[in-house]
């Protein structure tokens, strides 16, 4: 061990990020509460461009490890991470207005969410069981509290713990596959563990229950951590429990995490072992795009609704994985960036329509929303369209990558499956664009009807014009895309190309 | 079979009988209590398995602060053990079934395919070995990481705690020293001209009679 080996440079985002979480929770202290909150909120911003930045300086730079090979810059790591810092700025710019309301804009609040962003970070460059698991402890307590940060509200303090002892439950079974994992390989490391693995495999030295029983627990534990059918049972009730903002926080970034460290565990620590994995994942995509879609289909909730849809998504990448090939990678990776853009932009469109005490998240709140806020309902128009996979939009390149990759590894049969389960998805999302635009809107107009009934002041309540611009960005983006896509799968190839094992 | 065998056995036994006590006895102040005996034992365990130094630290840490706090926690709150309850005889059934299942296939795999025998047995150290300081020189230098990463995960534990806590509730009743001090005698004391007071009751009476 030497300052060589230790090369600490290489995870400059996440130390950035750290000590600027530490700077901040310290910056949060002094001044009167609404100022140290707008404070915190803005430097929050800024630290998450620069970490953002860090990532993005040496992007096509040789893979390189830091920390003795516990820590990993490969392409695909730099990629994710500066997806994760953008689009989580995005989530605090969206929700801002909504905390304020809330009573939950605090400076506690940001420090949380930086914390949650390193952890996604350590996931994304893990290349050992231990930074694996540390990282995802780090983000997934830092989400439990800002779930649970809207204290007055009794949804989502039992959206926190429900959360909370799922996620215990999932940890523990992820440790003990991981212990499993340790007892056969004798490394921690995913490279030793999975070239151990590829020797074992070659001689038949390893027996395979054995190592199958590792593999089931580690698959269970990720299945829960994505919420992915049959393992999705909390997904809808902390969607719809949390405050909207950090709902829409959940939604991004965390996704991205998530497939972070399925691609490290599955794809590069257990890639000797596709026989075992490649069945149980395509099951669990499977029953999670059925489930999610048939389900979404009977809610009358809109934030249960984009749930169950990110249930059904998060199916669908798994496809990708579960294709066990590099075009079905690099589909699985284009398709969580583009699903994590649109998640983010149909909560920021929910917030946007929040008001104080209206939480504009029924079904029929959306009625006639195109006479009321017709840009609003433009863009919820554009990110049904593109989350239901029709063509003008890049939902339907995502998903077009995602079936392509499957018939290429020759899964024919779950390709047509799940492009006739992508087409009940469709039904709850036109549905949604007919409620915008082709319904009458309820005679009194709830948000305003919200508004009179509180004495707040019309400067009060207003949007920031900011925010409506950046989720107009967001929500423009999965149309004006459309003429770099192949530039766009051509970068995810690259990466997964690069993925270092 | 060696002492260390037989000691191993024992505390192993005492391990498993505390752990399993902690879970199905009613009262949670001897749960607790339990959990302290489980925790002594699983010491026992590693020292003999020659890790003085985490042993000691468990007893230290976990016995003598985490678990204190713990019983202090549970005597001082109310907590209704038949209520949380309620429903284990229903899920027991469902639970246990799935539990033994479990239970049975992990053995079943393991144990045709793990056995002590496979690993060669550890390097013995002279007795003056000192496993503090290898762990110490571990931590800070192959897995400083991880070590920093732990570290930001009781800072969250930290922050968490006390922001989901320290709710700033609407009549808050705090104390400013600095507005204290700086007080004024027109501030608190108001002179307020007054008619004598015999007129006053005169009145009340005459009122009182009508």
């Amino acid at each position: 061990m030497n300052f060589a080996s230790l090369n600490a440079a290489a995870a400059r985002a996440e130390i950035f990020l750290a000590v600027a979480a530490c700077a901040i929770l310290l910056l949060g202290v002094y001044g009167d509460q609404a100022r140290r909150a707008a404070r915190c909120y803005g430097l929050s911003l800024v630290a998450l461009v620069i970490a953002a930045l860090l990532n993005g300086l040496d992007f096509s730079a040789a893979n390189g490890s830091a920390f003795n090979h516990m820590f990993i810059a490969d392409p695909m790591a730099k990629l994710l991470k500066i997806a994760i810092c953008v689009l989580s700025a995005a989530a605090f710019v969206y929700g801002r207005q909504y905390n304020r309301h809330r009573g939950i804009f605090e400076s506690e609040y940001y420090v949380l969410g930086l914390f949650a962003v390193t952890g996604m970070l350590v996931m994304a460059s893990a290349n050992h069981l231990l930074t694996l698991y540390l990282g995802l402890e780090l983000m997934s307590l830092c989400l439990y509290a800002m779930i649970a940060y809207y204290r007055d509200d009794r949804l989502a303090t039992e959206a926190a713990m429900k959360y909370f002892v799922l996620g215990a439950l999932a940890s523990s079974m992820l440790l003990y596959g991981m212990s499993l994992l340790y007892g056969f390989t004798g490394s921690l490391q995913l490279s030793v563990i999975s070239s151990v693995l590829t020797a074992d495999a070659a001689t038949a030295a390893q027996p395979q229950a054995a190592i199958a029983l590792a593999v089931v627990f580690i698959v269970v534990a990720l299945a829960f951590k994505l919420g992915v059918a049959p393992f999705h049972m909390w997904v809808p009730d902390v969607y719809h429990g949390a405050p909207t903002s950090t709902t829409a926080f959940l939604s991004a970034a965390p996704k991205i995490a998530a497939f972070a460290i399925t691609m490290r565990l599955i794809v590069g620590g257990l890639n000797a072992l596709p026989d075992i994995w490649q069945q149980m994942l395509i099951l669990l995509a499977l029953l999670s795009v059925a489930i999610g879609n048939i389900i979404a289909i009977a809610q009358r909730n809109l934030k249960r609704m984009l749930a169950y849809s990110t249930v059904a998504h998060m199916g669908f990448f798994l496809f990708g994985i579960a294709s066990g090939n590099a075009p079905g990678y690099s589909a699985a990776l284009f398709y969580v960036l583009i699903y994590a853009l649109m998640g983010l932009g149909a909560f920021g469109v929910i917030l946007m329509l929040a008001r104080p005490e209206y939480e504009a998240d029924q079904l029929a709140d959306l009625k006639g929303l195109s006479k009321r806020n017709p840009w609003l309902a433009f863009l919820l128009l554009l990110l049904m369209l593109s989350m239901a996979g029709l063509p003008p939009t890049v939902g339907f390149f995502a998903k077009l990558a995602v079936i392509h990759a499957l018939v290429q590894s020759g899964l024919l049969w779950v390709a047509v499956l799940a492009v006739l389960l992508a087409v009940i998805g469709a039904f709850y999302y036109l549905r949604v664009i007919k409620l915008v635009y082709f319904d009458q809107p309820p005679s009194a107009d709830p948000a305003t009807a919200a508004q009179t009934t509180t004495t707040i002041t019309e400067g009060d309540i207003a949007v920031s014009p900011a925010a409506i611009l950046l989720l107009s960005c967001n929500v423009l983006a999965i149309i004006a895309l459309l003429p770099w896509i192949h530039y766009l799968i051509a970068i995810c190839n690259e990466v997964i190309r690069r993925f270092a094992v | 079979m060696t002492f260390l065998q037989f000691a191993f056995y024992f505390f192993a036994s005492v391990l498993v009988f505390a752990a399993a006590m902690v879970v199905t006895i009613r009262n949670p102040v001897k749960s607790a209590l339990f959990l302290v005996l489980a925790f002594f034992s699983a010491a026992c365990v590693w020292i003999t398995l020659q890790a003085e130094f985490l042993a000691i630290v468990l007893v230290l840490v976990y016995v003598g602060a985490v678990m204190v706090l713990f019983l202090f926690v549970v005597m001082m709150l109310d907590i209704n053990i038949a209520e949380l309850r309620a429903g284990f005889t229903r899920y027991l059934p469902v639970g246990g079934v799935v539990a033994v299942l479990l239970v049975v296939e992990i053995v079943f795999v393991l144990a045709r395919t793990f056995s002590p025998q496979q690993f060669a047995n550890p390097p013995s150290h002279a007795a003056d070995y000192s496993n503090t300081r290898e762990l110490g020189e571990l931590l800070y230098t192959t897995y400083v990481y991880p070590f920093e990463i732990a570290a930001f995960i009781l800072l969250v534990a930290i922050i968490a705690a006390i922001a989901l806590t320290m709710r700033a509730r609407a009549p808050r009743k705090r104390i400013d020293p600095v507005r204290q001090v700086q007080t004024r005698r027109e501030d608190r004391l108001r002179i307020v001209k007054m008619k004598s007071a015999s007129r006053t009751a005169h009145r009340d009476q005459q009122d009182d009679a009508s």
